[in-house]
Parts: structure tokens; C-alpha cells; sequence
């Protein structure tokens, strides 16, 4: 049997799309928006000015925080405008705005660190930490936080995620169908860094290839072991990667940490072995240009700060008339209102569904099918949950622990009453934060 | 290319394609397995029954609605599937008009004062057939036999009251006395296997309600397979305890709900005064729903025990 979890939902994954091709690189952009906060944190501060002339792998934003990843160039040109600008969160986000010069000079203080043999743990989570690398599944947090756990938390387990679960994205998949050994270079400098000697890299059975690659790329690492999970959504969610690879149940409230688990994701190993070969930090990232609304879906190796429209124009534009667009996968993605919003480090994918694919359903009463409860991963009631949100009760909301929903939208997707009930649990969860707070 | 206007909403962007109607009319379209049993054995004055109590549901929900000045929604398939099950649940003998009245009683008290689709504690059609049961009782158990029409008992009754037993496969077939629905136990089967297969059914609450009168007539001394097939036990048990609305949404509490609605029929046929308690039992668990859906909470994920 394969491993999984209990509950989730198995959604049409329309990857046919995109999996059998190839990486290609993105055209160079003309101007890239990079905004300051692409992470789980602080923001950076920018330390560029407006006129500066920058390079390919230079700082443009320092991060003060523990929590938080600096940010660089990913061209090489000229600093034309430090303001807000449009984000995929769909707010207005401090970005700096650079017009490329063309000739993708690499920053001078971009160089290969010592072999990995040779660096100590902290080198590598220094070397980390300055790469800028967050998570690249989509959450961004900075990898370098993960990896540096207090000294209480005992980890013994790394699991590297290319379970790549959402329908339409590729992107890991074809990361690791094509640098297969990228990912296991970044997952033991990952081992290295922690002192672990156990790693675990779980794929969907819906990858065989994926899976074959990376099971030649680990053959000669004992302490590697290649794991095929069920194909069944969200599992690529941390929580139910953990406890299908492990049997160990993240607690309620807990991070991964909690029962000696760290979680990275494919690209996230991949950026970092970028950095071990080349010392280029985290400036671009493969991601999965797809959907019925456009002409010739890809996976593309973009640059950080490109707008999403010159992607789909790299992919024959639209098809159709395109209804939605959406930064991430068709489940835990947010729709876009503008083509300018720019691919960040968390950008798995864009997904274009067309005019005719996109429906407004009209929610009816909730007739208690329990559909909702049978798919909740996290084993909540949707459907309570749904009611109290709807009726302003927040404290029964948390009491029937709606804190702990991971938004992963699965019960609004059976819900045969079209109740947006994603959306009311994040609303009960903002409601109970907000509230915490004061 | 930034002329259109991308609709913005909040995820998932897609969705299973699933719907309340989906559901309504697959429970609608399995019911007509038993509806065209009743017909075969029954005749047309069966398929009048049946046809008149959904145009009656329906009509009533669509009346209601309009007079409170909401949206009709009859469309939602709902009431049709009371209706039916309501004309399923009476016998063949009875008058035209007293089914209408039992499905205006089914939606108007059943589901509509409560505030219509989804909000109903207890199963409508059947409050329609209580009502119909003590407003007119002499009509209410006039059965007739099958094929001949002429008048006789049902085999639940002529065991109660003569201890005759009817066949097996009498029974099975459906060539035996009784509700209109209920009387061929291989329709209801069909039609609630498909929808168990459709996944619009749990097959905890049958497997544990069915399975609860077998053990307990079996201990005390009866023939389970008899109070299997005799009355409605099949019937309640794949379409009316299986009602969603009324029946808890955690999985253990369904079973409890099956194996408490088999003890309450069991009871009510061994030691009460009717023959049949299939009606009755379910009516009894839906009250206690909401209870069983307390306390029936599942653990979530990564819930630690607290003190
Ligand atoms: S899936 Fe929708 S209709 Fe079914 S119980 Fe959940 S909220 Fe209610
Ligand atoms: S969105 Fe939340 S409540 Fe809904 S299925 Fe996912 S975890 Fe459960």
C-alpha cells in the first residue's frame, strides 16, 4: 500500500498539460518588479536608490529579522523606482523596480563557496540565509529559520516535498525529472547543516519518472530513501506529507520541528545547490505558465520579478477568452486582477482558466451530506465550522478548532451546496487572531 | 492583452461539479426501482399514488415559498424525493386525496415551518406518514394483496398477530403485502446500492441498522432473515435513515444512529403495539442527531489530549 493520509479529495490534476515538457528558459525581461517581501516575516529594507546601477545576483533588500531572506537582483541594469506595487497577496507591496540593460553581468561577489565537504553547518546556513533561500512550495518561509531549530527540538528527520500536489503545476516535477541531482545536493547540505542522517523524499505515484530519477540520483546515499505516496490532494500539505512519510502527527498549533521534522521542498534543495555550484543566490525559479487560457502551456526557468503577462505571452498568450488568472496552483492559489503582478519565490505557477471555465456558483443550504467532513484532512467539520463563521460565533469556531484548517480548500471543493466554506473558515480564523491579539 | 477583467475570488478556483440537484434526483431516480415494483405488483393505482404525492410535495414547497416571498427553489429536487418516498411508504389502498394531504403535511410541518432545505430535524416524508398513520388509521393499514388486489394482511402482521411466516422468496421478489415501496425487497436493494456506489449514501448507517435488527431478533430468538425482508426495514434503512439532512455528519455517528434505529425496531416489532417500527425508529434517532453529532466530534489532526 502507499503511503497517505486520511481524508483529502482527488481533483481532475490536468498536468498532461505541462509534464512531459521540458524546462525552457524564460526570455530575459525588460524591467522586473522585486518586491520586499516575498517570505513568511519581515520585510526587507531596500539598499539600492533609485538611479543605482545593479547586477545579477547583487542585494537590492536586506533582511534585518531573524525571520526573513534578503532579496537580490535577479537582472542586471538600472534602479528606476522604489514604491509599492501591485502583489500576488493582491495588496500594494514595497518593490523595487529595475529596467534591464540586456547584458546579464553577473554581481562581482557572486562566487562558488567551498565544496560541501568542507564547509561547516553554520557556513552552509549562512551561505543559505545570504542566498536569500525560502520555501519554494508557496508559504516562503526562510529555509535558513527551519534549519536553525532551538536547541530543545530534537530533528531527526528531513523530508524533502515533491509530492507537487496541486492539479495544473510541474514545476517540481520537472525539476526533478531533470536535476534530479540538484535535489539531493541541496537535501545533504540540508543533512549536513542539521547533523541529521535520515531523509525521506516523498513523490506522487503520478510521477513515476519523477520518481525513477530520483531513486537512481539517491542510490548511493544509504540515509536517502525515495518514498512513492498515493496521488490524493493535499498531499503536499506539510502536515499530511509528515504524518504519510512518518506516521508522526504534527500537534495542533506545533510546527514541523515538534516531532523532529523539517520539511523542504524540491525547488527549495534545488536553489540551494545552486548556491553550493555557483554561489548565485535564489534569482529565478522553474514555474509551471498553464491552464486552458493559454495557447502553449510551459514550465518555465523565469527570473524573479518578471510580470506574469510576458509569460503567458511567452506561451502563444491566451486562449480564449481567459476568466481568471492565478498565482499557484487552482486549489490554495490567488486570483489576479493584473498581468503586472511579477513571479516571486514562491511562484509555483500561473494558471489561466478561461472565461468558460470559471463559474460563480450560487451557495445553497447546507444539507449536512458531510461531504465537507469526509475530505477535511485536518478531520474538522467544514460544515460547523462554515455555520459559525456565517453567524459571526468566533468562539465556537475556535472551539471546533478552526484555527487548525490549513486552507486547503478541499471541503469547498465537494461541498455539492457551493458553500465558499474555505473562505468562511479564513474569515473565523482572521476573526479569532485578530482578537488574540488584543 | 490587460483589456479583460479577471474575475477575483477567494480559493479553491475549482470545484467537484457535485450539486444538491445531483444528489436529489440520483436519490429520486434510485427510488423508481422500488416505485416501478410497486407498480408491477400494485398497478396503476400505485403509480397514481406516487405521481400524485411528488406533484403534491412539490407543489406545496413551491406554495410555501412564494407566500413568504422567498425564491422558489423547488427545483433542488428535494421535495420530489419526499413526495416519492412518502407514496412509498403507504399502502396501495390508500385514497388519492389522503396522500396529497400527507404530502402537504410532509413539507409544509416537515420542512418547510423549520425554514425549508437543510433545516428539517426530522425526515419529512416521514412525519407525513405518522401523520397519516394516527389521522387515518383504519385507511392507513387497509393492505391489499398484490396481482389480485383483494384485501389480506401484511406478513410482519400476519406474523405478529397468527405467527404465520411468508416465504423468502415471496419476500425478496416483492409478491407479498405491504407499503408500496417496501414490498420488493431485490428494488429497494438495487436502488440503494447505487447510490452507495454513487457515494450519495453511507453505507455505515444500512450496514449497522439492518445488521442491529438481525443480531437482536437472531439473540432473541427469531428469524432475522424474515424481519430483514418483511416491512420497510430495507427501505428505511437505504433511503430514509440515509437522509443526509437529518442524520449526523460524522462517520461514527452514523453508526450509532443505525444501530440505535435497529433497536427501536426491534423493540417496537417484538414487544410494541404495531407490527412495524421502522418509521418510528428513525424518527427517534433523528431526534437524538444532533446529541450524537456532539458527541461524536472527531480528533483532528495533531489534537494532544488536554489535562
Ligand atoms: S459539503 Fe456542503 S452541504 Fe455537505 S455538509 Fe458540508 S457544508 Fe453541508
Ligand atoms: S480548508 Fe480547512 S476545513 Fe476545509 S478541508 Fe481544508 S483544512 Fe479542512
Amino acid at each position: 500500500m502507499l503511503k497517505t493520509f486520511k481524508g483529502g479529495i482527488h481533483p481532475p490534476y490536468n498536468k498532461e498539460l505541462t509534464k512531459h515538457k521540458p524546462v525552457e528558459k524564460a526570455k530575459l525581461p525588460q524591467r522586473v518588479v522585486i518586491p520586499m517581501s516575498q517570505h513568511v516575516g519581515a520585510p526587507c529594507e531596500p539598499v539600492v536608490k533609485v538611479g543605482d546601477h545593479v547586477k545579477v545576483g547583487q542585494k537590492i533588500g536586506e533582511a534585518k529579522a531573524f525571520v526573513s531572506a534578503p532579496i537580490h537582483s535577479s537582472v542586471s541594469g538600472k534602479v528606476v523606482a522604489i514604491e509599492p506595487r501591485p502583489h500576488a497577496s493582491g495588496a500594494h507591496v514595497m518593490s523595487v523596480v529595475i529596467e534591464s540593460d540586456g547584458t546579464d553581468e553577473v554581481y562581482e561577489g557572486v562566487k562558488p563557496p567551498k565544496p560541501l565537504e568542507e564547509l561547516t553547518p553554520d557556513e552552509i546556513k549562512n551561505l543559505i540565509r545570504e542566498a536569500g533561500i525560502v520555501g519554494m512550495g508557496g508559504a516562503g518561509f526562510p529555509t535558513q529559520v527551519k534549519l536553525s531549530p532551538p536547541a530543545d527540538k530534537k530533528i531527526d528527520t528531513i523530508i524533502v516535498n515533491g509530492a507537487e500536489c496541486e492539479p495544473y503545476l510541474t514545476a517540481d516535477h520537472r525539476l526533478m525529472v531533470e536535476r534530479p541531482e540538484d535535489v539531493v545536493l541541496g537535501l545533504r547540505a540540508i543533512m549536513k547543516a542539521t547533523g541529521v542522517n535520515r531523509a525521506y523524499i516523498g513523490i506522487e505515484d503520478n510521477k513515476p519518472d519523477a520518481i525513477e530519477a530520483m531513486k537512481e540520483a539517491v542510490k548511493s546515499f544509504s540515509d536517502i530513501e525515495v518514498v512513492p505516496l498515493a496521488t490524493k490532494y493535499p498531499q503536499g500539505g506539510e502536515k499530511q506529507l509528515i504524518n504519510a512519510v512518518t506516521g508522526r502527527e504534527v500537534p495542533s498549533g506545533g510546527l514541523p520541528m515538534d516531532v523532529g521534522v523539517i520539511v523542504d521542498n524540491a525547488g527549495t534543495c534545488a536553489a540551494i545547490a545552486n548556491v553550493l555550484k555557483t554561489g548565485m543566490p535564489l534569482i529565478e525559479r522553474i514555474t509551471t505558465v498553464t491552464g486552458a487560457g493559454v495557447k502553449e502551456p510551459k514550465n518555465l526557468l523565469a527570473r524573479i520579478g518578471t510580470p506574469v503577462g510576458e509569460l503567458i505571452e511567452q506561451c502563444g498568450g491566451f486562449a480564449g477568452e481567459p476568466g481568471k488568472v492565478i498565482m499557484g496552483g487552482p486549489m490554495m492559489g490567488i486570483s489576479q486582477s493584473s498581468l503586472e503582478v511579477p513571479v516571486m519565490k514562491g511562484t509555483s505557477g500561473v494558471l489561466v482558466l478561461q472565461k468558460s471555465e470559471v463559474k460563480t456558483l450560487e451557495p445553497m443550504p447546507c444539507i449536512k451530506c458531510a461531504r465537507c467532513v469526509d475530505a477535511c484532512p485536518i478531520h474538522l467539520l467544514p460544515t460547523y465550522l462554515g455555520k459559525f463563521a456565517e453567524k459571526g460565533m468566533w468562539d465556537e469556531a475556535e472551539k471546533y478548532h478552526a484555527l487548525d484548517c490549513i486552507e486547503c480548500g478541499c471541503c469547498a471543493y465537494v461541498c455539492p451546496a457551493n458553500i465558499p466554506l474555505t473562505q468562511l473558515i479564513r474569515l473565523a480564523k482572521n476573526r479569532i487572531l485578530a482578537s488574540k491579539k488584543k | 492583452m490587460s483589456q479583460y477583467k479577471f474575475l477575483i475570488t477567494s480559493s479553491p478556483h475549482i470545484h467537484s461539479g457535485e450539486s444538491v440537484q445531483k444528489i436529489m434526483f440520483s436519490v429520486a431516480g434510485a427510488l423508481l426501482l422500488p416505485t416501478l415494483a410497486g407498480v408491477y405488483f400494485f398497478g396503476t393505482r400505485a403509480l397514481i399514488l406516487v405521481i400524485t404525492a411528488t406533484l403534491a410535495a412539490v407543489a406545496t414547497e413551491a406554495i410555501f415559498q412564494k407566500l413568504r416571498g422567498k425564491p422558489v427553489t423547488v427545483w433542488d429536487g428535494s421535495a420530489i424525493v419526499t413526495g416519492m418516498l412518502l407514496a412509498l411508504n403507504v399502502t396501495p389502498a390508500l385514497p388519492v386525496w389522503m396522500v396529497v394531504v400527507g404530502s402537504v403535511v410532509a413539507i409544509g410541518l416537515g420542512k418547510m415551518i423549520y425554514g425549508g432545505l437543510g433545516m428539517n430535524p426530522f425526515n419529512p416524508a416521514l412525519i407525513g406518514r405518522v401523520f397519516l398513520t394516527v389521522t387515518f388509521p383504519v385507511q392507513m393499514t387497509t393492505w391489499i394483496n398484490p396481482v389480485d388486489g383483494t384485501t389480506g394482511a401484511t406478513p410482519l402482521a400476519l406474523m405478529k398477530m397468527q405467527g404465520v411466516p411468508t416465504d423468502y422468496y415471496k419476500l425478496f421478489i416483492g409478491n407479498v403485502g405491504g407499503c408500496l415501496g417496501e414490498t420488493s425487497a431485490l428494488a429497494v436493494l438495487v436502488g440503494g446500492l447505487y447510490l452507495i456506489y454513487k457515494g450519495y449514501v453511507d453505507w455505515r448507517i444500512p450496514v449497522s441498522y439492518i445488521g442491529t435488527v438481525a443480531v437482536l431478533t437472531f439473540i432473541l430468538g427469531k428469524d432475522p432473515i424474515f424481519h430483514i425482508l418483511a416491512g420497510g426495514l430495507l427501505l428505511g434503512a437505504f433511503f430514509m435513515a440515509t437522509d443526509m439532512v437529518t442524520t449526523p455528519v460524522t462517520k461514527l455517528g452514523r453508526i450509532i444512529f443505525g444501530i440505535g434505529a435497529g433497536i427501536f425496531v426491534v423493540l417496537i416489532r417484538l414487544y410494541g403495539g404495531y407490527p412495524e417500527g421502522v418509521s418510528f425508529s428513525i424518527l427517534l434517532m433523528n431526534a437524538f442527531t444532533p446529541i450524537i453529532n456532539r458527541l461524536t466530534v472527531p480528533r483532528i489532526y495533531g489534537e494532544v489530549k488536554t489535562r
